[in-house]
């Protein structure tokens, strides 16, 4: 069909009717230098932060592991008194133990074992068989059942000389304080990683900020107001927020993935064997995964919300 | 539609680059602005285009004081204003069409409202053929013209022209003024800065002389 051009000259033009051009590309352009950079400097920061949080969340399950094995166990010790039978000193420790309420299983440890217990120390020559070693006694705590140990160690005291209870409270309190300790300096970690991902990001922005002004220019020109421009900037550092947190955060599921395989296939090593007892399976769980993905998915916002706080702030020096 | 009074306009604390300013513009006018480089045309567009605010005088363009508006008021004041530069300033990621249709995109519209009218308006500055392009395939002639219809597109009232022929030949330099022609015809202001006098002589419109900062109109 012939058309008559406002210049007048005639020209054919297609009726592409169904075939008519789309709208539909960013206004501020995807892929720049300035944008891969962002993608890989936020991939980064959030598998380095993935990793931590990942860390935290094991040490914090292998201490709480820890800990609910130790607190259902006590010991009880007794000590050779002068003039007393030890074997009877023990058999009354024991049975003190098994009569009281809340306690399952009572178990002696027999000489042999004892005098094995010291082995690295002493040796295992014929004179440690003449010495006065303490005998060891291990209670199991009934399920569920919560004894009162401070009348237990009563009981002891009164009824078996030498007889002393340790209830590993100690040991407990200092492996929370160290599991606390390991959480603390993983937040810590965590918010020095955020903090330094909004700094890339804000001086990333500021890049592509000065990359993309003759496009902002353009917009103010045509009648474009601050709030649509930066949401323009929004929604593209949003996609390349997330980008890259995505990358990162799979990325760190995937070596944990690999070092739970890593683990099981090296249980049958004495290596393996020390870290499995460390760490258990080195299996993060689904809350684990789970923290990472939210983790990944907070960075894409991160990144939004400070390339969207920079944008604002540069555009108010721009006429 | 524009009213300039006592303007004056300086950069810094150096020398009044514009010096009291009288002049206005009455709707559905042609008016050429020219003037020797240095003149100053460049900081009267830009006074022209709210891209700037004088340091002295009162402008008041579609009745608003523009000193007074705010940085969001002003935006919305532009999309009444057609700005085409010299150096045509289309967004190299974009086609043709998407360069044309962005003052619609700006303003919110659903594209299904605005497609027919930037495909008809291509059309009529013979651009059909070359939508889908990128700027960075266009001849120099195309590309003013893409800039040429982004700035009309959404019916500005008032069109201003930064040496719009400037890049091109004398034959698309003849071709580019009649296109101005038709639409002040059609009820736009145009005001084209330019220097080139034989584009001046080709059409009887008012001239603004631009001179040491200073504005001699020539009806």
């Amino acid at each position: 069909m012939s058309d008559l051009r406002m210049d007048g000259e005639l020209t054919v033009t297609q009726r592409m009717a169904g075939l008519l051009p789309k709208s539909d590309t960013p206004i501020v352009p995807k892929n720049s230098i300035a944008g891969r950079a962002m993608v890989a400097v936020v991939a980064i920061m959030t598998f380095l932060a993935s990793l931590t949080v990942g860390a935290v969340m094991l040490v914090r399950a292998a201490a709480s592991d820890w800990q609910s094995d130790v607190s259902r166990e006590i010991t009880i010790q007794v000590r050779p008194e002068t003039g007393q039978n030890f074997e009877g000193q023990i058999q009354r420790a024991i049975e003190t133990a098994r009569e009281f309420p809340g306690v399952g299983e009572v178990r002696a440890f027999s000489k042999e074992e004892s005098a094995q217990l010291l082995e690295p120390w002493l040796g295992s020559g014929p004179a440690l068989q003449d010495l006065p070693v303490p005998r060891i006694i291990i209670v199991r705590i009934a399920p569920n059942a919560t004894p009162d140990l401070a009348q237990l160690r009563k009981l002891l005291n009164e009824r078996v000389a030498g007889a002393s209870l340790d209830d590993h409270r100690a040991w407990m309190d200092r492996m929370r304080a160290m599991a606390n300790t390991t959480i603390f300096g993983g937040i810590g970690v965590l918010l020095l990683m955020l903090a330094a991902t909004m700094l890339s990001v804000a001086f990333a922005t500021r890049g592509a900020m000065a990359a993309n002004r003759p496009i902002v220019e353009v917009l103010h020109f045509i009648g474009a107001t601050d709030r649509f421009i930066a949401y323009q900037f929004q929604r593209h550092f949003l996609v390349l927020g997330l980008e890259g947190g995505l990358i990162g955060g799979a990325a760190a599921i995937v070596v944990f993935i690999l070092a739970g395989l890593a683990g099981k296939w090296g249980a049958g090593f004495s290596g393996g064997e020390q870290l499995a007892m460390l760490f258990g399976t080195f299996m993060l769980g689904i809350e684990g995964y789970l923290a990472i993905a939210i983790q990944a998915l907070a960075t894409g916002l991160v990144t939004a919300l400070t390339s969207r706080h920079t944008v604002n702030q540069t555009l108010r020096t721009v006429e | 539609m524009v009213r300039f009074e006592h303007v004056g306009l300086r950069y810094g604390l150096g020398p009044e680059v514009l010096r009291d300013l009288n002049f206005h513009i009455e709707p559905n006018s042609f008016q050429f602005l020219t003037g020797p480089s240095g003149a100053g045309k460049t900081s009267l567009l830009r006074l022209l285009f709210l891209s700037l605010k004088p340091t002295r005088g009162l402008i008041t363009i579609f009745d608003n004081d523009v000193v007074s508006l705010a940085k969001d008021e002003l935006s919305v004041l532009r999309r009444r204003i057609g700005i085409v530069f010299q150096d045509f300033r289309l967004l190299d990621h974009m086609t043709t069409y998407e360069n044309v249709a962005l003052p619609f995109r700006v303003m919110g519209k659903d594209e299904s409202s605005y497609r027919g009218e930037v495909v008809e308006l291509l059309n009529w500055v013979g651009l059909g053929e070359r939508m889908g392009a990128l700027p960075a395939v266009l001849s120099g002639g195309e590309k003013q013209r893409a800039a040429i219809a982004r700035a009309v597109i959404a019916r500005p009232q008032l069109l201003l022209a930064d040496e719009p022929t400037g890049n091109v030949d004398p034959t698309l330099a003849q071709r580019l003024l009649r296109l101005f022609i038709e639409l002040n015809k059609s009820g736009t202001t145009v005001l084209i800065a330019t220097h080139d006098i034989g584009l001046m002589d080709q059409y009887d419109a008012r001239r603004l002389v631009l001179h040491d900062g200073r504005l001699h109109s020539y009806d």
